[in-house]
């Protein structure tokens, strides 16, 4: 069960996703940049190009190490990349979201937690 | 959220439109402090702490003051607000999204306690009771047997008291009797005596001295 502790302090909203979905997110004004050295930023921009180990880090990183995430936001087909990271992590926080993208569009057959919700009613 | 998001995506193009390039980057690089951050409520439903995430806006920070400042700022603007929009209806998808987990986490928890519950507890419980019920209906019967053997003794006694007295009766009246007739037998001599004597005049009668 979730203490007070696990989630008083965490605030912000992180986001793996295309270009235009964490723009807009950004401009919405969830981007967020620590201070210090080591700047880590609570957003992930993949492409084309960018190595599905590279994603799962990231991935990682948002749900394990930082404690202060309290949303996690992803685009479904990178979520589709990594989906045994996603299925796997059943943590209440961060809330793991699986939200839709510009080219593709939204499937409920693949969402972690509808599944889980099928799951549930026995279907 | 599709259609949500649908809208936001649409208000991003028409900001890509009216810039005539890509604001990406610039987004990007300039931001630095979260405006729009979430607080973490909690909300006790019998029992169950679940959680919910109200979000709020942090006044005073600004990221892209500069961001469409050549043109298309209006755009811009109005892409920020529809996607702020888009954003809280997220975060009251997650609230209720990480509300399902938890719930989905109690109820296998409870699914599990009624399990054992039913299969384990309730079956050695009721062994329980079977075992002293069989025990008092035992007693009961030994109890009832051995009323019965009581009364049983009494009635017997009773009934030896009973023999007793009427044969002390019977041998009181045979008594009686043999001493009725003996009494028969040895007074009509006796009463033969008296006969003789004359009880009205010939004797003299004693003064009677108070």
């Amino acid at each position: 069960m979730a203490s007070a502790a696990t989630y008083k302090d965490r605030q912000l909203l992180a986001v793996i996703g295309d270009e235009d979905s964490v723009t807009g997110l950004l401009l919405a004004g969830i981007g967020h940049v620590t201070e210090g050295a080591d700047a880590q930023r609570n957003f992930l921009v993949v492409d084309s190009k960018t190595e599905t180990s590279q994603i799962e880090q990231a991935f990682q990183n948002f749900t394990q190490e930082r404690k202060d995430i309290a949303v996690l936001l992803i685009n479904q087909h990178i979520a589709e990349r990594i989906r045994h990271s996603v299925d796997s992590f059943a943590d209440p926080f961060p809330a793991v979201l699986e939200i839709p993208s510009k080219d593709h569009p939204y499937d409920p057959e693949k969402d972690s937690v509808l599944k889980r919700v099928r799951r549930l009613f026995g279907e | 959220m599709g259609r949500v998001m649908q809208i936001a995506a649409f208000s991003l193009a028409e900001v890509s439109y009216a810039v005539g390039g890509d604001i990406g980057y610039q987004v990007q690089e300039s931001a630095k402090q979260a405006r729009f951050r979430v607080r973490a409520k909690q909300e006790n439903v019998s029992g169950v702490f679940l959680p919910q995430f109200e979000s709020y806006t942090q006044d005073g920070v600004n990221d892209f003051a500069l961001t469409g400042l050549g043109k298309g700022g209006q755009q811009i603007q109005r892409c920020r607000e529809t996607y702020a929009r888009a954003v809280e209806t997220l975060v009251e998808l997650a609230s209720l999204q990480t509300a399902f987990l938890i719930l989905d986490e109690v109820i296998k928890v409870v699914n599990r306690r009624v399990n054992a519950i039913e299969h384990v507890i309730i079956p050695r419980t009721e062994n329980t009771i079977k075992y002293i019920n069989s025990e008092l209906d035992e007693l009961d019967r030994e109890e009832f047997y051995r009323l019965k053997k009581v009364s049983g003794k009494k009635q017997r006694d009773t009934a030896a008291a009973d023999a007793e007295i009427l044969a002390a009766r019977k041998k009181a009246e045979a008594e009686e009797a043999a001493q009725a007739a003996s009494g028969i037998v040895a007074e009509e001599p006796k009463a033969a005596e008296p006969e003789a004597a004359d009880i009205l005049g010939e004797q003299e009668d004693n003064d009677v001295i108070f």
